[in-house]
């Protein structure tokens, strides 16, 4: 006896090949959304800007005539607080992954922290920039200073490394620690031969996105108190400064129009160093991932 | 010790039964224990998973311990290099000697046990790096530094697990490169790469085609010169082609321990006489 009744599957036929076109189309429409957003987007900035980007615009410091403001001073400092964020979260946000997935307990506890940190990384950003000026810029006296800003923006993107290095390290195969400890490897030893290895091309990927986010992240320095308007580059990370983003907010607030294509050079080179950074990761990426 | 003293007269006892006094059986009970197990009991949070367990493990000798799933087989083998540790909520009692020393104590280091106790795993798992690094890997974690030395102990552990003419021309090739079974051999050159003792393989031969098992079986063979081998299989075939003595497990207790020709020929506990012929498990 058949259980299956072939006259049925015969008539469900088309309906399940129509619906598998119409999603495929579906998807593709979604991507394509995305992308002419994307486009325009670019289109307009690089037709407005890049008039603007000459060599005068990396030399000169902000100006209140268009025609001579330029980006050096946000530039600079963007660099100085990546100094700053790289170490002091990758540091972090890395040891606080090793610890909760190699070394802590599988107890209530520990979940109910990995819960928060997840939790944390979906805070408005403008809740740090309070935390940043209450600790940083205050109880600690660092004032607006590249290090305050720097350790309010680390503590900003570090739930999201600890998640994405939380999630590299995980996927690590039991087997591989199991051939290591079986070989009388300490924990430490597995950790750095075995298990880092295998994970650093997810944990690069992504803290190089955390990273960028820092880099693009406008609200929590605005709190923090970070000038927009200044002629001088920080010579420790205890001078103030400001970042492209800020200066970028700073320009398009301006009444005059020619301010808004200085603002649109000013994105384009932000948008530079996303994409430099961005490509040091997928170069990292591909050259660990080579030596397998 | 007691323990130990009675299980050789249980062993004495059955054996003179079976084989009256065979001299055989005789020379190969006086051969050196490695490990003397000794109401060892174990528990997974409140699974009993083994339980008094009385067992001994002669020098230069194949011991096979095989019983159907679940009956705590892999567990006990775990135990004797402490991997059992690895798995949440584990408790032991008892005594496990290794060699006159309690490896359950608090003070053995694990690290200095697995340098004596190799392991090769059910799955093959290679590192994912060079042939050469996956060999090396073992002695530098030790402390061995010296680039010629290193190569020496390479290519004797790659000679040792039958593998060496199939890779020497390519060591700094990726390991996931090769098959199945090379890649199981792979692992035993890995762990005789640290000059053990002894070695525990935990059904090495289960993720294998029939080829790679008989040369896998073959290495098992010629080993035993240099090591003490203790073998989980589920193959029983396996366990008599290829072990000097056989221990079945059942629910977490030891059946039946004896010479391998007595066990499948002359198995004293019904529950192994219908486990080796095929009745359940």
């Amino acid at each position: 006896m058949k259980l299956i009744d072939k006259t049925i599957v015969a008539k469900k036929m088309p309906i399940r090949l129509v619906r598998n076109t119409i999603l495929k189309g579906l998807f593709f429409l979604a991507t394509t959304f995305g992308l002419l957003v994307l486009g325009i987007l670019l289109y307009r900035i690089f037709a407005q800007g890049i008039g603007y980007l000459d060599w005068d615009f990396f030399q000169n410091f902000a100006s209140r005539r268009p025609e001579e403001a330029g980006i050096k001073a946000a530039l600079i400092g963007s660099i100085w607080l990546m100094i700053v964020v790289a170490p002091v979260a990758l540091l972090l946000g890395l040891g606080t992954a090793i610890y909760l997935e190699e070394y802590a307990k599988k107890n209530w506890f520990t979940s109910f922290i990995k819960l928060n940190i997840s939790n944390l990384a979906g805070v408005p950003s403008i809740i740090f920039g309070l935390l940043g000026l209450t600790i940083f810029v205050r109880a600690l006296a660092l004032d607006r200073s590249v290090l305050a800003a720097g350790l309010t923006m680390s503590l900003l993107v570090l739930p999201v490394i600890i998640v994405a290095a939380q999630e590299a390290i995980r996927s690590v195969p039991r087997e591989l620690r199991e051939a290591s400890y079986g070989m009388g490897a300490t924990k430490w030893q597995t950790i750095v031969r075995v298990v880092l290895p295998a994970a650093i091309p997810g944990i690069l990927t992504g803290s190089i996105l955390a990273l960028s986010r820092a880099v693009g992240e406008t609200a929590p320095l605005v709190v923090v108190g970070i000038p927009m308007f200044i002629a001088f580059l920080p010579k420790n990370v205890f001078d103030t400064f400001t970042v492209l983003p800020m200066q970028i907010y700073n320009w398009t607030s301006r009444p005059q129009e020619e301010f808004q294509s200085v603002a649109a050079a000013g994105i384009l080179v932000l948008l530079f160093l996303l994409i430099f950074m961005n490509s040091i990761a997928v170069f990292i990426r591909n050259k660990f991932q080579k030596r397998y | 010790m007691k323990g130990r003293q009675r299980i050789m007269n249980m062993t004495l006892l059955r054996t003179s039964e079976a084989f009256n006094m065979d001299k055989t059986v005789v020379s190969q009970l006086s051969k050196e224990k490695v490990y003397e197990t000794s109401q060892l009991n174990l528990w997974y949070g409140e699974k009993h998973a083994l339980k008094n367990i009385e067992l001994d493990i002669h020098q230069n000798e194949v011991t096979a311990i095989i019983g159907p799933s679940g009956c705590g087989k892999s567990t006990y083998l775990k135990t004797l290099n402490r991997m059992v540790e690895l798995t949440p909520d584990v408790r032991t009692s008892g005594e496990i000697k290794y060699r006159n020393r309690n490896i359950l104590d608090k003070s053995y280091k694990v690290e200095e046990l697995r340098t004596q106790v190799g392991m090769v795993f059910q799955k093959p798992n290679p590192f994912p790096k060079s042939i050469y690094e996956n060999v090396a890997y073992g002695p530098k974690i030790h402390g061995i530094r010296n680039k010629k030395v290193l190569d020496e102990v390479v290519e004797k552990s790659l000679r040792g697990a039958a593998i060496w003419d199939e890779v020497k021309d390519r060591l700094h090739d990726n390991a996931y490169g090769l098959s199945g079974g090379q890649q199981q051999r792979l692992c035993i050159a890995r762990c005789l790469a640290i000059e053990p003792d002894v070695i525990l393989m935990d059904e090495p031969t289960s993720a294998l085609d029939p080829i790679s098992t008989l040369k896998v079986e073959e290495l098992v063979q010629q080993l035993k010169e240099h090591y003490s081998i203790i073998i989980v299989t589920h193959n029983m075939q396996q366990a008599a082609r290829i072990s000097d003595r056989t221990a079945f497990f059942l629910n977490g207790e030891v059946i039946e321990y004896n010479n391998t020709n007595t066990i499948f020929s002359r198995p004293s506990d019904q529950r192994t006489e219908d486990y080796i012929s095929g009745r359940f498990g």
